[in-house]
């Protein structure tokens, strides 16, 4: 009865396969299950509260369906149909345009996400590096931390106007602020990683005369890396957030920041495109996301699930 | 009190020296004044702009307020709603946790279009969608985390599934979703200056940061950042000294162990 | 073998249970009976995998046999658990770090709706007879192990259960300081004349504490042996030196040989799964 959930079937390699199939495909199914049910809702909501369907500057033109509710939040204004978001995608953005919205958003997202990932590594890099050095200094961890800390409480990203002004409007700006979102949750995850082992762990390498660098490389590095996936899953998505936010405000151009500038300023006379470009966005995140959270099962297999 | 001040003693050391070496190197070097401000430009900044400065960040507060609160109570209710049932919290979790790998920032303009650009509204709403899914999650985590072990305990009890959640999951989710409100506070302050990049009232830090910015007035600019990383770091606190006050029980309270 | 007349505390009839492992079916425990009476102190002991945590977790109810009928205090088991006739006490100490001691001690009664005064009476009685007076506002992670099994033990007793089921609580804790409480458990014991069914690894614990020994054999969990320990009470340190003590104890280890037939690791992983719903214990 309870136990069930712990025996699985087969072979060890094969449990761990099956478990890991059964991982994506349950999760993607609940996924599009949801979104299913949003799209369902989103239209239903129309259907009872919008405006009358096929209506032109607010007159209605022979409405088929005239929707019980009025509530004007649910226009096809503020929420257009499902279907027309989703065609936005295969036509061009405007008449001059000779590529889909689609291919463009695509094009933008490949901007933006470069950003962000050349920032993600820097910013792993010095996360991890900070941690390291704090993790064997006491005093530069007593010293730094707090401001580490500090420097996180505080809308950091705030900073990204004047970064961009400084260092010019294209990708390096975006890196840099994606690598100061990226480093706060490594350094941290990496300071409580780097001194989970078990003290008698570290006893154990001393009783092998293992100098720091061994015991780091051997010991500290391994135990820590569930703790720096846990942090890595958090900065994929906090380097996107910073690449749009840096694209945005200022402009650069070629990235979904600017797509979204753009689009927005269209958002009367066309939605679907805004809502497209954030859907594009959203994409961005989850795909990296994804990508980090696949690099942890690859690297962690067969060890026990953390925790946390 | 002299141990805890020997034991700052490091970090005021950096920040003190910190702020003179910027002001002597900003000087020094002769850097643009525009470009990095000296600290002692920011502090005249900071009291030349005060009386604005106080009535941007009061109704920044209240939007970070108003949308942490939005996203609280609707992080709690779903969670309460689904972690009781396995099948939906199945379905919901992998949901939720790609949902928060979304850059929910992107939604900003459409919230602004929504509910106005310079309504506070739309930006609650947004402060509200960045703490929904941490609370909502950690919540959860928390309440689907009482041990096996204890719940046995439970069971030889025949104690009711109400008891259990009093007695057992909600104690138990506690850390969790302090943990949770403290990525909040954070998010909440942040969410509401971001959201405002997008548009919105100018009497806002974020409009201000970046209106001042776009005219090159880096002090300015500086002194309502200094006035947003306050107010997040005020909020953040506050949530740890309830902390303190809910959970002297935890962990992370623990002097000694 | 010292049975009285009186109706059986524990009355185990014709009990099996199977458990599914890897889609096959294993059987844990084949056929057990046993009744165990009033005041009596019967130990539970054999090889890993032998379903003896199995069948004092069917005791309380905290599974269902496959086959057969258990009653407890003549009633079914489910109604005892209802009932809150018994105590239990596992290997960990399963107590909540977010209460004191004397919270902890209380949650039972808080449970069954005890008011507030008598909460208190009645748990600091407890807190008392385990001797951890001093701890009551104390955390359980101020508290040692063995400190931490005797709030336990007090958390069990405080309802005032005819039965007390213990499953290997003194496991995890040193040898000296598992002496120690097989000592004051035997002190309580005699002191509230609960009925106790105790699970052990340990064949020492088992003769120095029990008025009968059930020894089981693992592949299919079954009773092979059932030894009456007719040592003097009340037994203290001194006991551990009779030569009765050492008869007693080689007669159980050889009982526990002549059962151990083949073992597999499937019987091993089927009881362990069965036994172990809860994970081991990490502090």
């Amino acid at each position: 009865m309870t136990s069930a959930g712990r025996a699985d079937s087969g072979s060890p390699r094969r449990r761990q396969a099956g478990s890991l199939l059964r991982g994506l495909v349950g999760p993607a199914l609940a996924f599009v299950g949801i979104l299913a049910v949003i799209a369902i809702v989103w239209e239903t909501a129309k259907l009872i509260g919008g405006v009358p369907w096929r209506e032109v500057a607010g007159v209605p033109i022979d409405p088929p369906w005239n929707p019980p509710l009025r509530i004007g939040l649910f226009n096809d204004v503020n929420l257009p149909h499902v279907w027309e978001i989703v065609g936005a995608f295969f036509q061009p953005p405007s008449r001059r345009s000779e590529f889909t919205l689609g291919a463009l958003l695509i094009d933008a997202a490949i901007f933006t996400w470069r950003g962000a990932a050349i920032g993600f590594v820097i910013g792993a890099v010095v996360g991890l590096l900070l941690a390291i050095v704090f993790v064997h200094s006491r005093l530069l961890e007593r010293a730094l931390v707090p401001y580490v800390i500090a420097s996180q409480t505080v809308p950091i990203i705030a900073l990204a106007p004047m970064v961009v002004l400084w260092i010019g409007r294209d990708w390096p700006s975006v890196a840099l602020i994606s690598a100061y979102l990226t480093f706060f949750p490594v350094t941290i995850a990496g300071i409580r990683g780097l001194a989970s082992p078990d003290p008698r762990a570290l006893e154990l390498m001393r009783s092998y005369a293992a100098g720091r660098w061994t015991i780091l490389r051997k010991v500290r590095l391994p135990a820590a890396l569930p703790y720096l996936f846990t942090a890595l899953k958090i900065s994929a998505t906090a380097s996107v957030v910073g690449a749009i936010v840096a694209e945005a405000p200022t402009g650069i151009p070629g990235g979904l920041g600017r797509a979204i500038i753009t689009f927005n300023q269209q958002y009367a006379s066309g939605p679907q495109k805004l809502w497209a470009t954030v859907i594009a966005c959203a994409a961005v995140g989850i795909l990296f996301f994804l990508l980090v959270r696949a690099a942890e099962l690859l690297t962690l297999r067969g060890r026990q699930q953390p925790a946390t | 009190m002299m141990r805890r001040l020997g034991y700052y003693a490091p970090a005021i050391a950096v920040f003190v020296g910190g702020l003179v070496a910027w002001e002597l190197l900003v000087r020094g070097l002769e850097i643009e004044r525009f470009l990095l401000p000296p600290p002692s430009d920011i502090a005249g900044a900071l009291v030349g702009e005060w009386p604005v400065l106080v009535e941007a960040g009061t109704n920044t507060l209240i939007e970070a307020l108003g949308g942490f609160a939005i996203g609280l109570v609707a992080g709690l209710v779903v969670a309460f709603a689904t972690a009781r049932f396995a099948l939906a919290r199945g379905a919901l979790m992998p949901f939720a946790i790609a949902a928060n790998a979304i850059p929910i920032i992107a939604f900003a303009p459409i919230m602004n279009n929504w509910f106005g650009v310079t309504s506070p509204v739309s930006k609650m709403m947004i402060v509200a969608m960045l703490v929904f899914f941490p609370v909502m999650i950690n919540t959860v985590r928390g309440l689907t985390s009482a041990s096996p072990a204890t719940l046995e305990l439970m069971r030889s009890y025949a104690a009711s599934e109400i008891t259990v959640l009093r007695k057992v999951r909600i104690p138990a989710a506690l850390p969790y979703f302090f943990t949770a409100i403290r990525v909040g506070a954070t998010l909440s302050l942040i969410g509401a200056v971001v959201g405002e990049y997008f548009g919105g009232s100018s009497r806002a830090l974020g409009r201000f940061i970046v209106e001042n910015a776009s005219f090159l007035r880096f002090a300015e600019a500086w002194a309502a950042i200094i006035i947003a990383a306050s107010l997040g770091i005020g909020f953040y606190l506050i949530i740890i000294g309830l902390e303190r006050v809910v959970m002297p029980w935890h962990e992370s309270m623990r002097e000694r162990t | 073998m010292t049975r009285s007349d009186s109706a059986p505390v524990v009355d185990i009839r014709g009990i099996y249970k199977e458990f599914e492992v890897d889609g096959s079916r294993t059987l844990a425990l084949d056929g057990i009976d046993l009744a165990i009476s009033p005041g009596e102190f019967v130990s539970l002991i054999g090889p890993s995998g032998c379903g003896k945590s199995t069948l004092l977790r069917l005791i309380g109810d905290l599974t269902g046999p496959t086959r057969g009928s258990i009653e407890v205090n003549g009633k079914p088991a489910r109604q005892a658990r209802s009932d809150r006739d018994y105590g239990m006490v596992f290997q960990a100490p399963v107590l909540f770090d977010w209460r004191t001691i004397e919270a902890n001690v209380q949650l039972p009664l808080e449970i069954v709706g005890v008011g507030t005064d008598e909460r208190r009476r009645r748990a600091s009685e407890m807190i008392d007879l385990v001797e951890l007076s001093e701890f009551g506002r104390h955390h359980p992670w101020q508290l040692s192990g063995g400190m931490q099994q005797r709030a336990a033990i007090a958390r069990a007793l405080v309802i005032q259960p005819k039965l007390l089921l213990m499953d290997e609580p003194f496991g995890a804790l040193d040898e000296m300081t598992r002496e120690r409480m097989n000592s004051e458990l035997l002190r309580i014991w005699e002191r509230t004349g609960t009925t106790v069914v105790f699970v052990t690894h340990s064949i020492p614990e088992a003769v120095f504490l029990s008025s009968r020994v059930v020894v089981m054999s693992a592949r299919p969990g079954r009773l092979t042996h059932v030894i009456g320990i007719d040592l003097p009470r009340p037994r203290d340190e001194s006991t551990r030196e009779l030569d009765r003590y050492y008869e007693l104890v080689t007669e159980v280890r050889e009982a526990l040989k002549a059962g151990r037939g083949p073992v597999t690791e499937e019987s091993e992983m089927a009881a362990e799964f069965g036994a172990r719903v809860s994970p081991e214990h990490t502090p």
